[in-house]
């Protein structure tokens, strides 16, 4: 195996790479991305450490660090592997495939506000969880497949009016904002129809939570992530090549429409995947791939670092939501929220101004 | 008859590159119709005519990115539709008319993007793409731009980088779809000649859809002279570029001259009484 940076390879990047390779096979990254992505992934495990300690009762760093590595067996153990664990994988998990699905959108429609939260899927997987739960009650498996076909319906209904003579993504963020609209007036009516009780657990979801998932719930979601992990590796490399616009992405061996369609289904997947389990929590899938384009200096943006990226804000922005308001449990979608929101608002002046 | 011609296709005397009786169009119109030619081997061919007369269409079929909706683009004995995307890939490089380079990109990154038809899920750098990219630097002059961001070039300098990006694909046959549109004239000379000289130093079969009549007769081994969707003449620059053609293909009035460089024929359009009042 041989690691280089730039001194056997004759190419200059303008960033120092990595390139490794190893008998047929090889990878090339920049320096820069590694670190950040590595850097990202250690705070985010020196993060997860310390978050499933504080709480009203508290293990100190050491005793959770005691706890996983097996010495420490009292009750710190029952608190951290029991109740706070899966809470904080789910973070992470939902965070990342939240960051992956903004990513791959932004990616598609070339646009930093091309993201699901602002086109109107997140809205359209909680009206199917909505619309599920009504029909069938509350219960995780229907409440997910519900979620996932009301995204993939919305992403149709956006896709296909915006269509014509090819995907303009302006054309998909304008109509997908519409379509939210609508959807959000859809989703508040059902709410007020529903009994009080159903009422009142779907409104806190609305906002977003991650409050009582367990390990039941880490399962699915490590397995379904896993899927679409390795129908993204299936895909290879298109994403980047698809950003080239349509004619150069043919020219060099893709097939803009299909390729499109595989990476906008695995898109919708993992937003309604996260949606089912925590609601829609907006913004991590708008902000995390451009922060994490920002820190890796990287043109487009790149999956790997938009799932790290997605995974840490989320994990954070929840540690923020229990710690913010002791003794209520307030959303985690209320701390993107107010984040978010003032990251959008950047966002559109700065668009604004390129106009 | 079309069994007879699919025996014949395989002959390895066939131009490795051919339309045979293709039709393309969007939706309801057809903007080619029937058309039949075959693209010499190891030779630059221009496809010239006026506006919408279908060039861009034939060029974008030769390249697969249109479908036809009757008759066939063949590439070495085979039907383009019936191959892998990344085969064709790997034969046939394009220079669309509009693309777009991700922002934040640099050039080497952007010309590296060239190797994605040789590129596999566990293949992403290999030394082979690393001498494609470095040599298709060199070819198109643009290694000491090599970490610069494109969107910091000149639009000279980033057409050349995108050529660069086409043969870092390592292509025998190139497609060039209006490569000098928005160029100066001393970068759109300078690009010409590039292009002459992949064809000659590298044996490349160039395509290239020219708007320049002048252009295309003193680069082009063949000329294929199109008007509303079908080919009105084709072959030698000498043989081909008339006053007749030229009125008939643009409705322009115009006399030829011999290229005083080249010897290639020379369009001079005929000037307007107006014009010539003025002296």
């Amino acid at each position: 195996m041989t690691i280089t940076s730039n001194r056997s390879d004759h190419v200059d990047f303008g960033r120092r790479q990595c390139v490794i390779r190893l008998g047929a096979m090889s990878a090339r990254a920049s320096w820069r991305a590694i670190v950040v992505v590595t850097s990202l992934l250690a705070g985010a495990l020196v993060i997860a450490v310390v978050a499933v300690g504080i709480g009203k009762y508290t293990v100190a760093p050491a005793d959770v660090l005691g706890v996983l590595l097996g010495t420490n067996t009292s009750f710190d153990r029952v608190v951290v592997v029991e109740w706070r664990m899966p809470r904080m994988l789910m973070a992470l998990l939902v965070g990342a495939a939240l960051g992956v699905s903004g990513a791959i959108f932004q990616a598609l429609t070339r646009n930093p506000l091309g993201s699901p939260d602002i086109i109107g899927i997140n809205y359209g997987a909680y009206t199917g969880a909505l619309v599920a739960i009504t029909s069938f009650g509350v219960g995780y498996y229907t409440v997910a497949a519900g979620a996932l076909l009301g995204g993939l319906v919305t992403a149709v209904v956006v896709y296909a009016l915006s269509y014509r003579n090819g995907l303009a993504g302006y054309r998909l963020i304008v109509v997908g904002i519409g379509v939210s609209a609508v959807l959000n007036s859809v989703n508040q009516w059902v709410v007020i129809k529903l009994d009080l009780h159903t009422a009142v657990t779907a409104s806190v979801w609305q906002q977003g939570t991650l409050n009582g998932l367990s390990w039941a719930q880490v399962l699915p979601m490590t397995v379904c992530l896993t899927v679409a992990t390795l129908a993204l590796v299936a895909l290879g490399p298109q994403l980047p090549v698809l950003q080239m616009g349509d004619d150069a992405a043919g020219a060099l061996g893709v097939q803009p429409d299909r390729a499109r369609l595989a990476y906008l289904v695995v898109g919708v997947g993992l937003i309604a995947l996260a949606c089912a389990a925590a609601g829609p929590i907006s913004f991590i899938a708008l902000a995390a791939p451009q922060l994490a384009r920002r820190l890796t200096a990287s043109p487009g943006v790149g999956l790997v670092p938009s799932a790290v990226m997605g995974a840490v804000l989320l994990l954070v922005s929840d540690v923020v939501a229990q710690q913010l308001v002791t003794g209520s449990e307030l959303p985690v979608g209320s701390v993107t929220g107010s984040l978010g929101g003032a990251y959008l608002v950047y966002l559109l002046v700065v668009q604004a101004r390129r106009r | 008859m079309t069994k007879e011609r699919d025996t014949t296709l395989t002959t390895p005397s066939g131009a490795r590159l051919r339309a045979d009786h293709l039709s393309i169009g969007y939706e309801d119109f057809a903007v080619i119709a029937d058309l039949s030619v075959d693209v010499l081997d190891g030779r630059v061919t221009a496809i010239v005519g006026p506006n919408a007369c279908g060039k861009s269409t034939l060029l974008r079929g030769f390249a697969r990115l249109l479908k036809p909706s009757n008759g066939q683009v063949i590439l070495d004995g085979h039907d383009i539709g019936s191959l892998h995307t990344k085969e064709v890939a790997r034969r046939l490089g394009l220079l669309p008319q509009t693309s777009i380079a991700p922002e934040g990109i640099t050039v080497a990154d952007l010309v590296s993007r060239g190797r994605f038809p040789h590129q596999k899920v566990l293949r992403q750098w290999s030394r082979d793409d690393d001498a494609a990219v470095d040599e298709a630097m060199r070819c198109t002059g643009v290694t000491e731009l090599a970490g610069r961001l494109v969107d910091e070039l000149s639009g000279g300098q980033r057409q050349r980088v995108w050529v660069a990006m086409v043969l870092a694909q390592q292509t025998p046959l190139v497609l060039l779809d209006e490569p000098t549109t928005y160029l100066d004239i001393a970068h759109q000379v300078e690009l010409l000649d590039l292009f002459a000289v992949l064809n000659r130093e590298q044996n490349r079969t160039v395509v290239a859809v020219l708007h320049d009549l002048n252009h295309a007769c003193r680069y082009a081994d063949q000329i294929i002279a199109m008007k509303t969707g079908s080919i009105v003449a084709q072959g030698n620059p000498n043989a081909v570029i008339t006053e007749e053609l030229v009125e008939a293909v643009y409705g322009l009035k115009c006399q030829i001259i011999d290229d005083p460089q080249t010897g290639t024929p020379l369009v001079v359009p005929r000037a307007s009484p107006y014009v010539t009042a003025r002296r």
